[in-house]
Order: C-alpha cells, then structure tokens, then sequence
C-alpha cells in the first residue's frame, strides 16, 4: 500500500489563503494581507517539495483520490489527483516560480489601493492551476483549465477602471472561450468513444488501438481538437492575439500567469494526451506546424516592439512555439524542459521589466529608457543572465532546453530546424535590442515632475522619483534566485538527464537517434550558438555602436516594415473578419430582429392583447342584476337551440 | 280533449312574458311579479304533463314550487318594503350600492 501524500493540500493551501485575503483582507492591514497570501502558497510550495521527494522513492503514477463527484452508470469523474513525472515539474515549476512572484507582488503592488483583492486573485490562480497540473481527469483539468482563465481575466482586468485594462480582459475570456469550445469537443468525442475521461482509463483504450497513418480519424479529431483548446491557452496562431494585450495587468501577473505558468497550460495538456497525439501523426504535424509559424510570426513582431513588456509578450508567444514544435515532433520531453526553463527565464525577464518599470515610475517605452545599467546595477545583471538564457547563449537554461528542441526538430523533419533557427536568431536579436535600449546608451526619460500620470495610471502614485533608482529587496530577492535558476536549470538537461526523467512518462523516444547522436548534433549546436551570437552582435550594432541604422533601415524596408510594426495588422483583420460581422449581425439581427422584434414583440403583444379582450370583457360582469339575467336568458336559450337541433338532427 | 300541446306553448308563452317582463321592468314589484308569471308558466307545465301521462309527480313538484314561491313572496315583499324604506324607491337600477 502506497503511503498518503496528501496532494490535495497542494491546491487547498492557496484557495484558503484567496478565501481568507478575499474574505477579510478590506478591513486588514496591507502586512496581515502579505502574510496570508505568502503563507498558504508558501506552505503549498515546501508541500509540494515534500509530496515530490517522497514520491521519488515509491512507484510512480501515485494516484489520490478524494471526493467522488459524478458517478453516471459507468461513467466516473472524480476529484482525484495523478502524480507522475510530468505533474511532477510541473507542479514543482507552479508552487515554486509562483512563490517567487508573490513574494516580488509585495513589492511591486504595495503602494496598490487595492492590494488585498491582487493577493486574492494570486493565490486563487494558483489554485486552479494546480488543479488544472494535478488532476487525474480531463474534467478535473477543465475546471483548473476555466479557473486559470478566470483568474487571468480578473487580473489583466485588474486596474479596471484603465478602458484598455477592461477591454484586455474581456479580449483574453472571449478569445479563450473559442479554444476551450474545441477542447470540450474534443472531450465529448473522448466520452462518447472511451466512455471515461480519467486519464489512465482513456489512454489504456488508446494504446491499442492502430495508428492512424494516413488520412483523418477519431484519434486524429481528438488531437485536433484538443490543439485549438491548446492554442487558445497557450496563444497560438491564430489565437495568440489576447496575449500581448495582457500585458495591460500588473507585471507580476504578465510574469505569472502571461509567461510562466497558465499559458503553458497548452503545452501541458497536449503533453499530458501524448498517447493521442502519438497514434494521430497529422495532428502531430498540425502541432508542429503551428509551433513553428508561430514561433517565427511573434518573434518578427517582437523586433519592432518598443513597449518593454510588448516585446516579451511577444517573445512568450515565440517560445510557446518553440514547445508546441517540440510536442509537434513527438519529442514532449524536450517541449516540458524549455517549459521549465522558460518559465525560469521568462519569469525573471518579466519581472526584472517590472523592476524596471518601478525604478523609472510606471514608464514602458523603451526609447524613453537607456543607460539604466548604472542606476539599477542589479536588476541590469539579472536581466542579463536572463537574456543571454532565452538568446541560446550557452551554458544557460534557454541554451540546453532550445538545443534539445531545436535537434528534435532536426531529426522529424529539417524544415523545422530552419526556421527554428532563423526564430533563434531573431529571438537573441530583439532580447538583446531590449537590453542595449534599456541599460546602455543615455537615460533619455522624463524626470519626476513630468509623470505624475504614469504614476497613477500605474497604481503606485507616491513613490518620489528623481532619477531611476533600484527596487526594494524584497523585489530583488526573487529576482537573483530566478538568476540562479536561470543560469544552472539547464543543467539538467545534460546527457538528456531531463529527458530520462520524463521516460516513465513518455517512453524512450528516439532510440536510435540518441546513438547516433554525434557529429550532426555538435553542428547543429555550433550553428544555433553562432546564430545567437549573430543576434547579439547585430544588435549592438544597432543600437549601441551605430543608433542611426535603425532607422534608416526601417525606412528602407517600408511597407513590410510597417506591416510589422502594426504586427501584421492581425487585430485589424480580426476586427473586420469576425468581429465587426459579429457585432452587427449580433445588433441587427439577434438583438433588434430576433430579442426585439420576436421576443420582445411576442410578449408585449400577448399582454396587450390580454387586457385588450379583458377590458372588453369586463363589461359583461356589469353588476347590473338584469343584465346578468339577460345572459341567463341568452345562455339559455342557446342551450334550447342547440338542443332543438340535436333533435331535428335525430 | 285539449291537446298537450296548447298547455305547453301557453306554458311556454307565460314563461316568455315573466322572462321578458324581468328583464324590461325597473320596477321590483313588477319584476317579482314577473318571476311568480315564470313559476306559474313552469307550474301549468308541469300539470299537463302529469295529466297528460298520468303520474302524480308532476302535481307534487307543484305544490312544492307553490310552496317555495309563498315563502319566497313573504320574504320578498319584506324584502322590497325594507329597500323601499332605506331607498325610498323601487327602481332596481338604482338599488347599486355592492357594485364598483
């Protein structure tokens, strides 16, 4: 008998502190605040390390059920939690890296009125996403799944009375909702053919079942469906388009949930049906493919970004390509690897932006920063442990977990590696021009009596700024524990130990491939290192050595460089395809047509139709005795008549 | 021998008249009046069929009804002179206090 690990503690822990800031942190002080909302995530992190050195010694995938939920003849859902290898990361990255964050939240939101209802929303996404990581059951997941969004939606909405903020929000919900309708599709086909959601009992019926090689069936339907659920969680073409209006939140949360945790939600999930996924190659290809437009199409955008946060959003975007390439190739080991490493790295980007952000008083734009190296020294070095990790720069996380995908991707099909390459390339270009633009060259922003707006647009109005200056430690401390991770969680990955790891797991892909691994792959490295330092190198030219090539160059590229500047007018042609239709047709049709004309109508009508035929109607009940008897006589005679008749009729 | 049918339509026609009578007349005595013409019409109805098929019902259900519209003329009148005292008329459209 396995022993207990009491992994429900692991989601509860957060949910009883959200309860309890959500319940009594308006009348608390902003320390009680801090200390419930640090606490519960902070206990449900040492648990979760607890739960995770136990469980490596016993026989993993534990399973832990707790409450029973819908029982329905055969068909079972339960609340159950599944522990193996996988939720194991993953569960380790949420508690861990979201701990770090909340810890960063109190610094960053502590001058922010409403301080209790952030820690609130905090600790209630960190709740839905660990059930969202644990559950054993598809419907388990969809819960956390749709709580994550929640979640989201009520923090990037956070400062709602901004009408950006609010109308972020709501982009976020509404374009998810169209990808979660493929994912509870995709469920509906899972029960209709497996009768079960739980996911050792659907892929045991899946293992034997043949691969489907050519042409589209069941499995194939699924995976597809299950990916457009993906896409829209994980910003995806052709739904990333929420993602880098996120941004609108608090940078805590475009580091915690825009970056390191929620959207890789996505990447989970497909990793998580990978039995699907390996007996359906064209939904495979479809993952891959996406993977890599996406990863190229974002990381284009990125370049011409000049709002901080603008150019990580659309670098998280890029890399969650870079996963999706990984699952795409049926390497989901290597996808789960970057998804660690990205969350250390792009956690800490996004984070070291807010520091920055905070130290120079609410402003994005980067043109309006520059030189801050000398002003925020510690910040500038972890920010660039962390920009040299996404660049590929080795021997950082984003180097070994990148390497790994990128050589995958080689193996599957050698177009992929390209272009992952080329998005290599361009991802050190635009993280490296994010540096130079922020840290070196002259402070070109304003001084402290010109932001007075940023200030309270921003949520912390009474910082005094004469020049930029660093943040506090309790701000920083998160911020070098996310370095160290940076700069050793690739290390991991060494002699694919990660990738060993995950075996239980995924089964040993690649067999062949991992001996024969030899010249090939040291080129292939030796190439993407070159690229990386190609992007580095190009962008100091750019923007430290020679400021005015940018420019120019932009203006000889024109149209095409507008077209990318206003990220390939894809809002736009949203606005016009599907949007503006909606809206009309929503206004002409279903509201002035159908709820007004039809509904409306039909119910005002019959009301006015009632009191119409009562009123005429009521003066027969007159109160006047001889008219009442003029009716009897009447009714009677009626009665005679129709009693004559009957017997003529006779 | 007169045929039943002459009782019936001459029952027939009374009954028409205490109805018509009831309906037109303002008066309450007229009316009452007009409600005994009715009772009388059901009455001499109910005696031909009794002698036309020689059973006794038909007389006894008469006596009843006699019986009835006594008690109901003593009540009735009393009725109409309390009215006529608190009213001082005998116009029944004018006796409308119940209605709206």
């Amino acid at each position: 008998m396995n022993p207990n690990l009491n992994l429900w503690l692991i989601p509860v822990l957060p949910l009883a502190g959200a309860a309890i800031n959500g319940f009594l942190g308006k009348k608390s002080s902003r320390t009680a605040v801090s200390t419930i909302g640090l606490v519960f995530p902070g206990a449900a992190f040492l648990w979760a390390v607890t739960a995770a050195w136990r469980a490596l010694s016993m026989p993993l995938p534990y399973q832990e059920y707790l409450a029973h939920w819908i029982r329905s003849g055969s068909f079972v859902v339960d609340f159950a939690f599944y522990l193996d290898h996988l939720s194991l990361v993953m569960m380790l990255v949420v508690t861990g890296v979201g701990f770090l964050i909340h810890i960063y939240s109190v610094g960053y939101m502590w001058d922010d009125p409403s301080y209790y209802r952030f820690f609130t929303y905090l600790n209630l996404f960190m709740f839905f996403m660990l059930t969202l990581v644990l559950a054993n059951n598809y419907l388990l997941m969809f819960i956390g799944w749709e709580g994550v969004g929640l979640a989201s939606y009520l923090l990037i909405g956070f400062w709602f009375t901004k009408d950006s903020a609010a109308s972020a929000g709501k982009k976020a919900f509404i374009v998810n909702r169209i990808g979660d309708f493929g994912f509870l599709i995709g469920l509906f086909l899972i029960i209709q053919h497996f009768q079960s959601l739980n996911f050792v009992q659907v892929f045991e019926k899946v293992s034997p079942m043949a691969t489907e090689t050519s042409g589209a069936g069941l499995l194939t339907a699924i995976g597809i469906l299950l990916m457009v659920g993906a896409c829209g969680k994980s910003a995806q073409i052709p739904l990333y388009v929420w993602l880098p209006d996120a941004m609108e939140g608090p940078t805590p949360v475009s580091a915690l949930i825009h970056a390191a945790t929620m959207v890789t939600a996505g990447v989970y999930m497909v990793s998580r049906s990978h039995v699907i996924f390996e007996h359906a190659p064209t939904a495979l290809t479809v993952v891959a493919i996406i993977g890599t437009l996406t990863a190229l199409f974002a990381a284009t955008i990125g370049v011409t970004q000049t709002d901080i946060k603008k150019v990580l959003a659309y670098s998280t975007v890029s890399q969650l390509g870079y996963m999706f390439i990984a699952c795409g190739v049926g390497a989901f080991s290597a996808g789960i690897f970057h998804l660690m490493t990205h969350a250390f790295f792009k956690g800490l980007l996004f984070l070291g932006a807010g520091s920055v952000i905070h130290s120079v008083g609410g402003e994005q734009d980067m043109r309006k920063m520059g030189g801050l190296r000398t002003y925020i020294p510690v910040t500038f070095t972890v920010m660039l442990i962390a920009t040299a990790a996404i660049a590929g720069i080795p021997p950082l996380a984003g180097f070994w977990s990148k390497d790994e995908i990128l050589w995958k991707a080689y193996q599957a099909n050698p177009a992929y590696w390209v272009i992952g390459a080329i998005t290599a390339f361009i991802t050190s270009f635009y993280m490296f021009r994010l540096l130079f633009m922020t840290f070196l060259g002259d402070y070109k922003g304003i001084q402290v009596d010109d932001h007075g707006q940023a200030h309270t647009t921003h949520g912390h109005g009474d910082h005094g700024h004469g020049e930029p200056h660093e943040s506090p430690w309790v701000m920083l401390g998160p911020l070098v524990v996310l370095a160290i991770l940076s700069l050793v969680g690739g290390l991991v990955g060494i002699r694919n130990g990660f990738e060993h790891f995950l075996d239980p797991v995924f089964g040993s892909e690649f067999p062949k491939a991992i001996a024969e691994a030899g010249n090939t792959e040291w080129l292939l490295m030796g190439i993407s290192v070159l690229f990386s330092f190609t992007g580095l190198v190009l962008a100091y030219v750019l923007y430290v050595s020679k400021p005015y090539l940018p420019g120019k160059i932009a203006a000889s590229l024109g149209a095409f460089y507008n077209a990318v500047l206003n990220k390939y007018y894809v809002d736009e042609i949203y606005a016009k395809l599907f949007v503006k239709p909606l809206i009309d047709g929503s206004t002409t049709v279903l509201w002035q047509g159908v709820d007004r004309k039809v509904i409306d109508d039909s119910i005002n009508n019959a009301a006015d139709g009632a009191q119409h035929v009562s009123d005429n109607v009521r003066h027969m009940q007159s109160g006047n005795l001889r008219s009442y008897a003029g009716w009897i006589a009447c009714g009677a005679a009626v009665v005679i008549a129709y009693m004559v008749w009957l017997g003529v009729g006779r | 021998m007169v045929p039943l049918s002459y009782y019936l339509v001459l029952s027939g026609i009374l009954f028409a008249c205490g109805v018509t009578g009831f309906l037109i007349k303002r008066n309450i005595i007229t009316i009452f009046m007009s409600i005994e013409l009715m009772l009388n019409g059901v009455n001499l109805s109910f005696v031909a069929f009794a002698a036309h098929w020689h059973v006794l019902a038909g007389q006894v259900f008469v006596f009843f009804v006699m019986v009835v519209a006594a008690a109901e003329a003593a009540v009735g009148l009393a009725i109409i002179i309390a009215v006529y005292r608190t009213r001082e008329t005998l116009n029944v459209d004018q006796v409308n206090l119940l209605k709206l």
